[in-house]
């Protein structure tokens, strides 16, 4: 009778809210999966009920407010006290509560049942930006925002122009099949970020340390867009999420592609680097990891993160920084900064970007890290 | 306020000081009411500037004026100070002025800890505004502090956990003092249930505070030896639980919510009978909701986290027990309602405040309702609609209630009529860009704007441009309020003893301004 009720409902609000643009601006996003479905039939049916609570409730209000002023003549009443009415407007909403409840009982629990999923991706929050792992296709990748800073930043008042999906882009985007039950692994890598994918109905906490489930199934192929719901420090709001839901055989192509990228793509572990091939290597990487704490001209930001042109570590002996940037630090430059591990990081990837940072700004070392070095560092 | 100094002449009183050190020394409940109300007003206004810094770079897409880390300590210490600075400060300024004048005592119990508990919130507030200029700036981390974000802030955060530190010992001997007053100093003949509403809301809210301030004061100590002393509460790494915070900070955080909000109930069931010239409706069962929504408060706290993934049965409990919060809500209303119904209502700024505050408030708590709904909460928790859900509680809630407060009261605390016209074009200015400000953020955070954020796709600019403009209007209205308050201290036409037509209760009893020492001999009540 509920779920009858229930779509009812939802077929009121459809007829109201027509149109999926209008719908958009003042509703939830257009659910594309099966809980999200779920959500937006529970806030619309919670809409209505509040609609009818509220036409009764205030409509007796403003009728007192006309009605029963001094200024009409209207003379006071002395009655303060009537058990009855008390019990009825005690019970009336708690079995209204109860008809809430039911629906959203059924939708927790289908919510958590994360089990025999087809694909599982982890999906690890990083200040700012997200890390990819699909554990079974054995495919990794980052994803950060892929709207260029100039854009973003208009100290000058100028007003730049927009992209269209300005910061909820993203570089490389998650690729799952439609149809199919993605399972969400979330965890962290320094403090807690959540990953939220609106139109999909999905937001779980990532939290360093631990790890948490979720899942969903896109029901069309599309492009989904979301962010980091967690403030998780100064680039909370430029760490994006885009899942691109594909045909399964586009998936199966897309997977293969990505595993020969990898595999031409792995550098010769024995391939023997310039400092200047290094330098180029690593100020991508810098780009990529480091530049939003330790800014493009590596002086850092005062009182929050320090500035590398100049820096000791990074003058000094290079196994110091070695092991700075694999195992992150505390309290170096002020007596709680806190510097993540960037363990994630391949071998070449660290060695690249010492060596940039060793001689680029003010600092002129002069020499160059081999991936081995770093290498023989991690164990 | 001067007119409550005019009144210090008389009979054997006269042997306090004057000038600052009256204020510093004093150990006067209404003194010490007027010091507690300048004090959260001035940060009011510290914390809406705040505010308005932060709507001014959400004014547009783009970062124009703020770089994302200050953006991020403007959010966060606009949220600390308004909670700890202005809202509560300003509740205690109430009961200090209230609640001897509302039960016949001469003063509050203990007249030495009330100067002292006020006298800590000035070095407290200085800890907070000063932090701003350490090096890193103010912390960053939310007013919610979640841990590990916040061991990795830089001094500013210890400042602010001081800060916090020294307002909650306020807050507990404020409360003590409210307790022990209330308990032992009412007028002969003033059973428990004969008590003013706004005596019991406060008598329960300082129970709250009692219970949850230590929470506060623990959670965020471990905070700060996990900052400075290698502790690892909140670090998994080494056996922590980041989400342990999150729990022992909302096991504080909700139950604070109610103590922003029931002395504002307790202050609405003043001011609607007085207004409506007829008894308040079904007192018992506003003090049992009262009591009940208390209780509640303690069973409720990880509705504020339910994407932390916790097991589907901790989600139903919480949601539950969420739920069954409305119907004590709801008995209030209903209540407030049919005290209004039949009476002879007449419509000054109090009761003008008092019914804007039935209306929004009710808005904030249907938002609540929708938000208790687990599935749903989860879609929106940390958006744009939990920000317009929590202003619509604490600013046309708590905060009404309290500009309602001022207006009805100020003219027994100062002896002189406000400007009634001006008060009602505050009451219409704040109304009006009140919802401007708020309304449209249910919106945004229906279609996906996270909080807390510096800048936003296109698709939400109309919006925050409308709410920014609206805030400018909301942050501008107070000043009427300011111009109100002055205008009334200096002068005005005298006010009677009752003030009020319809005015119940024994302040109205004593002179305006009621005499140093209150009531120097108990009143009988029958």
């Amino acid at each position: 009778m509920i779920s009858k009720g229930l779509r009812l409902v939802a077929a009121l609000s459809t007829w109201l809210v027509a149109g999926a643009a209008l719908a958009n601006r003042y509703n939830l996003q257009e659910p594309q999966s099966i809980i999200a479905r779920e959500i937006y039939d529970l806030h619309t049916l919670i809409m209505w009920i509040i609609v009818g609570i509220f036409v009764v409730v205030f409509g007796a209000m403003t009728y007192s407010i006309v009605m029963h002023r001094k200024s009409v003549g209207h003379k006071a009443e002395q009655f303060h006290e009537n058990t009855t009415v008390e019990i009825i407007w005690t019970v009336i909403p708690f079995i209204i509560l109860i008809g809430m409840a039911w629906p959203a009982t059924k939708t927790i629990i289908s919510m958590k049942d994360t089990s025999s999923a087809d694909i599982t991706i982890k999906a690890t929050g990083y200040q700012w930006k997200w890390g990819y792992d699909y554990l079974q296709e054995g495919i990794s990748f980052y994803s950060t925002l892929s709207t260029p800073r100039e854009q973003i930043e208009d100290y000058e008042k100028k007003g730049t122009q927009k992209n269209e999906h300005y910061l909820v882009e993203v570089d490389n985007p998650v690729i799952v099949p439609v149809g199919k039950k993605i399972r969400i692994i979330t965890t962290a890598n320094d403090v807690i970020h959540a990953w939220w994918v609106p139109a999909l109905g999905i937001k779980q906490d990532a939290i360093p340390g631990f790890v948490r489930d979720t899942w969903f199934k896109a029901d069309k192929e599309g492009t989904y867009r979301g962010q980091c719901a967690e403030l998780c420090g100064k680039d909370h709001g430029f760490m994006p999420i885009v899942v691109e839901v594909v045909s399964p055989d586009k998936y199966a192509a897309w997977v293969g592609e990505h595993k020969k990228k990898v595999a031409v793509a792995k550098p010769d572990p024995d391939k023997k680097w310039t400092l200047d091939e290094l330098k180029a290597q690593g100020e991508k990487v810098y780009a990529a990891n480091c530049v939003a704490c330790h800014q493009a001209n590596g002086m850092g930001l005062p009182g929050n993160f320090p500035p590398l042109s100049g820096s000791k570590v990074v003058n000094g002996p290079k196994e110091t920084q070695i092991k700075q940037i694999l195992a992150g630090s505390k309290g170096t430059f002020t007596p709680t900064s806190i510097m993540p591990p960037q363990s994630h990081l391949s071998d070449v990837e660290i060695a690249a970007v010492i060596t940039y940072t060793r001689n680029n700004w003010a600092n002129k070392v002069g020499d160059m890290v081999a991936p081995a070095e770093v290498k023989a560092a991690r164990k | 306020m001067q007119a409550a100094h005019a009144h210090h002449g008389h009979g054997d009183h006269a042997h306090h000081p004057t000038g600052i050190m009256r204020w510093i020394t004093t150990t006067n409940h209404k003194d010490i009411g007027t010091l507690y109300l300048i004090f959260s007003l001035t940060m009011f206004f510290v914390g809406g500037l705040l505010a308005l810094m932060l709507r001014l770079e959400l004014f547009e897409p783009g970062m124009q004026f703020w770089r994302p880390e200050f953006f991020n300590q403007l959010t966060t210490m606009h949220g600390l100070i308004m909670v700890f600075g202005a809202i509560m400060p300003a509740f205690v300024g109430f009961a200090n002025w209230q609640i001897p004048l509302m039960i016949g005592a001469p003063d509050m119990a203990f007249a030495r800890m009330n100067n002292w508990s006020f006298w800590l919130l000035p070095p407290a507030a200085i800890l907070l505004v000063a932090s701003f200029f350490v090096p890193g700036g103010a912390t960053a981390a939310g007013w919610t502090l979640y841990a590990p974000l916040s061991t990795q802030m830089g001094p500013g955060m210890d400042l602010a956990i001081f800060a916090l530190h020294i307002m909650g010992a306020s807050s507990i001997m404020g409360s003590i003092n409210i307790v022990t007053t209330i308990l032992n100093m009412r007028a002969p003949g003033m059973t428990l249930m004969k008590m003013p509403l706004f005596v019991w809301t406060w008598l329960i809210t300082a129970y709250l505070l009692i219970a949850v301030m230590p929470v506060l004061a623990g959670s965020v100590t471990m905070v700060l030896t996990d900052r400075h002393f290698g502790t690892h509460f909140f670090n998994a790494a080494g056996g922590g639980d980041p989400v342990m915070f999150q729990h022992i900070f909302w096991f504080f955080g909700h139950p604070e919510v109610y103590i922003m909000i029931l002395p504002g109930f307790g202050i609405v069931s003043q001011i609607v009978p007085t207004f409506a010239r007829k008894p308040l409706f079904g007192y018992s069962s506003m003090v049992y909701a009262t009591a009940s929504i208390a209780i509640l408060s303690f069973i409720v706290w990880a509705h504020h986290m339910f994407t932390v993934g916790m097991p589907a049965s901790a989600q139903l409990f919480f949601m539950y027990a969420t739920m069954l919060i409305a119907v004590p809500t709801g008995v209030k209303v209903f209540n407030w309602i049919a005290t209004m119904w039949k009476g002879s209502m007449t419509f000054e700024t109090p009761m003008l405040f008092a019914c804007g505050f039935i209306f929004v408030f009710s808005m904030g708590g249907f938002t609540g309702l929708v938000l208790a709904i687990t599935p749903v909460d989860i879609q929106l928790q940390d958006t744009y609609y939990v920000v317009a859900h929590f202003h619509y509680v604490l600013v046309a809630g708590s905060l009404f209630a309290l500009f309602g407060g001022v207006y009805y009261w100020i003219p027994k605390w100062t002896g002189h009529m406000y400007d009634e016209f001006v008060g009602k074009l505050h009451f219409w200015t704040s109304m009006i860009f009140f919802n401007v400000t708020f309304f449209p953020m249910h919106f945004t955070g229906l279609a996906g704007l996270p909080r807390r954020v510096p800048d936003y796709n296109m698709q939400f600019a109309d919006f925050n441009m409308i709410s920014s403009v609206g805030a400018l209007g909301f942050g501008l209205s107070q000043l009427l309020l300011v111009y109100v308050i002055v205008k009334c201290v200096k002068g005005g036409s005298k006010a009677t003893d009752k003030v009020w037509e319809g005015a119940e209760g024994l302040e109205w009893t004593l002179s305006s301004p009621p005499p140093y020492h209150s009531f120097e001999t108990p009143p009988v009540v029958k």
